[in-house]
């Protein structure tokens, strides 16, 4: 494998019904910064159908290059096909790098290439780098649930892949009529040859509350004993008009339903105001929020880590703090006393 | 009759493990090995798979010899079979390597029974990748349905299965066509607590151990550490971003300092206050 041939670096573009996922334009951000600093161009890559219209959103936000698979059997995603596309496009134009967000898709399609290819693929990467020279993708995620961070290295093959978590990185400001090379591809595939077929999308929007669009979020860890101590949580979210969050111990725990779970199993937030409570601060979870506003720590344990990702700070115990703020926030914002 | 294969990992228990903070490495005697979560899962359904259409289930885990512990911790939630290659030349492997070994040797899994259906837990929580199962399917040629949080049904004589694929903001349901692979969500199953005879079951349990040299057409290149293409160039510890203004105080003047900066993000409680 002469890595010469290899040049560029790609993303793939997520889309559900005709819109892009956030994550893809957060990506074409990232991508744009690794692309510069080797002084390569930035793709993204677009299957579907009736989808070649996203191209301009893909310029607008950083792409130099987009290319573009629109035919009717990529109505749905499926591994196969999309797979096949990817393949298709990697072999014959060799990118150096290809990022996908580390969503059900993309984690799915970005297994599937790796093994096909073959080459190396991180997961869940929360941090990107490049060596300016050598074109190494530095990426580097946390690893043993949480407890170490970890540079993983892909130097044998190309091209290098990693899936990034959805709001980890920053997208670019759209540059509103920035133009780029639009390259049409086709795969010949039948829907005879599918083995797989979506019958239905059950879209539960909202049923769930989502907590990483939330402006603020109240999580609460096993440093408050029990189900009940979580009530406290929840009277704070509460009062607050904040979404709950937790950390994976207490999902695991059952005090809560996984989607309120924070951090790398969970979902990654960026509120304007998170208070961490009775949350020692993994990593693990430490990179579901790092990127939040304001990061308001109340624990007892004064050398809790969480002390040292948050803004503010309360050594204290939970018991007698968040119950003195549910009465002072609610005399506050609703001008009413109540006895908690 | 189905043959149910759920592949299966051995952990160490990544919530109570303890770190080195000077070398950055695990103390691997600090954490208790336990079977993988997301695995107890995938073999929860295929036992339910099986109670349900009838059949067989095997689990087939890589791994160092103190995993037949993981293997008995499967025959107790009902799985029949266990099978485990054990060799060092497997080990450092990185996920492709990892599914390398594993397909070969269900490979020779399907050569004593043919394999309807492989069911791998979502991820382990020591590589948290989920890379491993989808990674099986494509050395197989079979489809890979990832995120699985419910069948549906499955039927081996018209080779279909429909599962919900979970999604961010919902699920589809899909039919694919067997042999295929799943890897599987947490939400699936309850794993219920073993039942007596199982649990003899077992302690006596001894399961098929197969080296490198008994799996067939095997490229050691493709193996261990050599076989990996990424490598772990540099650990380090939880980044210590500048620590945050603890407050002083009695708890009464620490919730007024705080509740004063929270209520200063005016732009957040406007609002609120406003609609009172």
């Amino acid at each position: 494998m002469s890595f010469e041939d290899y040049s560029g670096v790609w993303v793939f573009i997520e889309e559900n019904e005709g819109k892009i996922a956030p994550v893809s334009l957060e990506l074409l951000g990232a991508g744009r910064t690794l692309a510069d600093k080797r002084g390569v161009e930035l793709a993204g890559i677009i299957i579907g159908e009736n989808v070649t219209g996203l191209s301009d959103t893909v310029f607008e936000y950083g792409a130099d290059k987009v290319y573009v698979y629109d035919q009717p059997i990529f109505q749905l995603y499926r591994t196969e096909s999309f797979m096949k596309a990817l393949l298709h496009c990697s072999e014959k134009y060799k990118p150096e790098i290809i990022l996908y967000g580390a969503t059900s898709t993309g984690k799915d399609l970005a297994s599937a290439v790796a093994t096909d290819l073959p080459t190396g693929l991180t997961a869940d990467t929360t941090e990107l780098d490049v060596e300016e020279d050598t074109g190494l993708l530095l990426a580097s995620r946390p690893a043993f649930g949480g407890n170490i961070m970890a540079t993983i290295l892909c130097k044998k093959y190309r091209p290098q892949m990693a899936t990034v978590r959805p709001k980890v990185m920053k997208a670019l400001q759209p540059e509103k009529g920035r133009a780029g090379q639009l390259i049409a591809e086709q795969i010949d595939i039948k829907e005879d040859d599918m083995r797989t077929k979506v019958l239905k999308i059950v879209r539960e929007t909202t049923k769930k509350i989502r907590i990483d669009e939330a402006d603020i979020v109240v999580a609460g860890g096993k440093g408050l004993g029990s189900e009940q101590g979580f009530e406290l949580v929840h009277q704070l979210a509460k009062t607050l008009g904040a979404v709950v969050g937790a950390s994976r111990d207490v999902v695991e725990a059952g005090w809560i339903e996984h989607h309120h779970q924070v951090g790398q199993t969970g979902v990654t937030v960026t509120p304007k105001i998170y208070f961490a409570i009775g949350i020692s601060g993994a990593i693990q979870h430490i990179v579901g929020m790092k990127n939040s506003g304001m990061i308001i720590a109340i624990n007892k344990d004064p050398d809790a880590a969480i002390f040292n990702s948050c803004h503010y700070g309360i050594v204290g115990d939970a018991f007698e703090i968040v119950p003195l703020l549910v009465k002072e926030f609610h005399k506050a914002l609703h001008g009413e006393e109540v006895e908690v | 009759m189905l043959h149910i294969v759920a592949c299966i990992k051995q952990v160490p228990d990544t919530k109570v493990i303890k770190m080195n903070p000077k070398t950055n490495t695990m103390d691997r005697a600090s954490a208790p090995a336990i079977l993988n979560p997301y695995d107890a899962h995938a073999v929860e359904e295929a036992v339910r798979l099986k109670n349900k259409y009838g059949g067989t289930v095997s689990v087939v885990t890589m791994g160092p010899p103190p995993a037949v512990k993981a293997i008995r911790k499967c025959i107790e939630i009902g799985a029949d079979e266990g099978y485990m290659i054990s060799d060092r030349a497997f080990a450092g492997a990185d996920t492709l390597a990892t599914s390398y070994a594993l397909t070969k040797a269900i490979n020779k899994i399907s050569e004593i029974k043919p394999v309807d259906l492989i069911i791998c837990g979502k991820m382990t929580i020591d590589g948290d990748t989920g890379q491993v199962g989808p990674g099986i399917a494509r050395r197989l040629d079979i489809p890979p349905l990832t995120s699985v949080n419910k069948v549906v049904e499955m039927q081996k004589e018209d080779s279909y299965l429909v599962v919900h694929r979970k999604l961010e903001d919902g699920y589809e349901i899909v039919q694919t066509t067997l042999p295929c692979l799943l890897s599987v969500e947490k939400e699936i199953n309850e794993v219920p607590y073993s039942s007596f005879p199982n649990m003899l079951k077992a302690a006596r349990y001894q399961p098929v151990i197969w080296s490198v040299n008994d799996l067939e057409d095997i490229d050691r290149k493709q193996l261990g550490l050599k076989g990996s293409p990424t490598i772990v160039a540099k650990v380090w510890g939880p980044p210590k971003p500048e620590g945050g203004k603890i407050l002083e105080g009695n708890p009464d003047e620490q919730v007024q300092q705080l509740l004063s900066v929270v209520l200063d993000k005016k732009e957040l409680f406007a609002e609120m206050r406003g609609s009172k």
